[in-house]
């Protein structure tokens, strides 16, 4: 008797958001899409990045702009060993809190890496970028080790 | 210089895998038979649609499978007056809580072949089913409802009538 199977099925559920960026993100992102990253100077004189809209102690709108190195430093990591489908690297890689040189605080991102014990903290890691960038923070699409960095 | 980015597409998907339960499967093989069943409470006699296999009320496991009509009333309702994206009804349409006859609890569905002015709480109404070679495991096997010509129900006697809505 199958009459007992019960029925099952995949399905998927979209939400197809269009999200508008607002002048200071939207204005990273267009520097993206040149292989540039752009942070903002705030109120106490530190350099963040990626920018955000108002000063995270005055609340001020914040305009002053700072081009950062594309190179950086690690300053922690996790090692994912099994991507999944929704991860920006599809072998196995690192988030990576990495702080770009010029800036005072770490972003997060990803490091593709040959093997989990290629990376540590203190690395030094240069950008890479998509072949066509179309202003995203995945025209950023990883970091990648410096080679011959001991430092 | 580099031109600032205005918009960007951010979508979200997200890919699940549903197991209907046997409560739900058996409902689902009845409806793509073309027909409405709910499961009935040991205890306090409501009848499920659809069946989940116990009763929200008294959290007892539900057995007695119930084959109901796929006539019913109208609960409550709403009109959609805004395009949804990816939505291929045109708006103004009638969203329906309907309760099928035999039930005790009502589901959503689209009431259509009406005047939406005249939809109301209490109505009568006929589900429209799709050509029975297009029937599936989903409740789109019925296109939508339809009113039917017999007397309103009143309001207090919606989901607490026995058999046809009429009786009693």
């Amino acid at each position: 008797m199958t009459t007992m199977d019960t029925l099952e099925k995949p399905f998927e559920l979209g939400f197809t958001y269009t999200r508008s960026t607002g002048p200071v993100i939207g204005h990273f992102l267009g520097a993206l899409a040149e292989h540039r990253i752009l942070g903002v100077r705030g109120s106490d004189g530190r350099v963040l990045v990626p920018p955000p809209e108002f000063d995270p102690v005055t609340a001020a709108p914040l305009d002053e702009w700072v081009e950062l190195a594309t190179e950086g430093v690690v300053l922690s990591w996790c090692w994912v060993a099994q991507p999944r489908a929704s991860h920006p690297l599809q072998e196995a890689f690192a988030w990576i809190m990495v702080q770009l040189d010029g800036a005072d605080v770490p972003m997060i991102h990803c490091l593709r890496a040959p093997a989990m014990s290629a990376v540590r903290s203190g690395a030094r890691v240069r950008a890479c970028w998509v072949a066509e960038p179309v202003g995203r923070i995945t025209d950023l699409c990883c970091f990648e080790l410096v080679e011959g960095d001991k430092a | 210089m580099s031109e600032d980015v205005a918009v960007m597409q951010a979508p979200v998907y997200l890919q699940y895998h549903f197991t209907a339960g046997r409560a739900p499967t058996r409902f689902l093989r009845r409806l793509k038979e073309g027909v409405l069943s709910g499961q009935r409470c040991p205890r306090c006699s409501q009848v499920y649609i659809p069946p989940r296999g116990s009763c929200p009320a008294c959290g007892v496991a539900t057995e007695e499978e119930v084959i109901l009509s796929d006539k019913g009333t109208v609960q409550s309702f709403t009109i959609v007056h805004i395009p949804i994206p990816g939505n291929p009804i045109d708006p103004p349409y009638v969203v329906a809580n309907i309760v099928p006859d035999g039930a005790n609890i009502s589901f959503i569905h689209l009431l259509s072949e009406c005047d939406n002015r005249e939809v109301r709480i209490g109505q009568r109404v006929e589900a429209v089913w799709r050509p029975r070679e297009e029937w599936t495991w989903a409740m789109e096997n019925i296109l939508y409802f339809r009113p039917l010509d017999e007397p309103d129900v009143a309001v207090e006697r919606i989901g607490t009538l026995p058999v046809t809505g009429l009786e009693g």
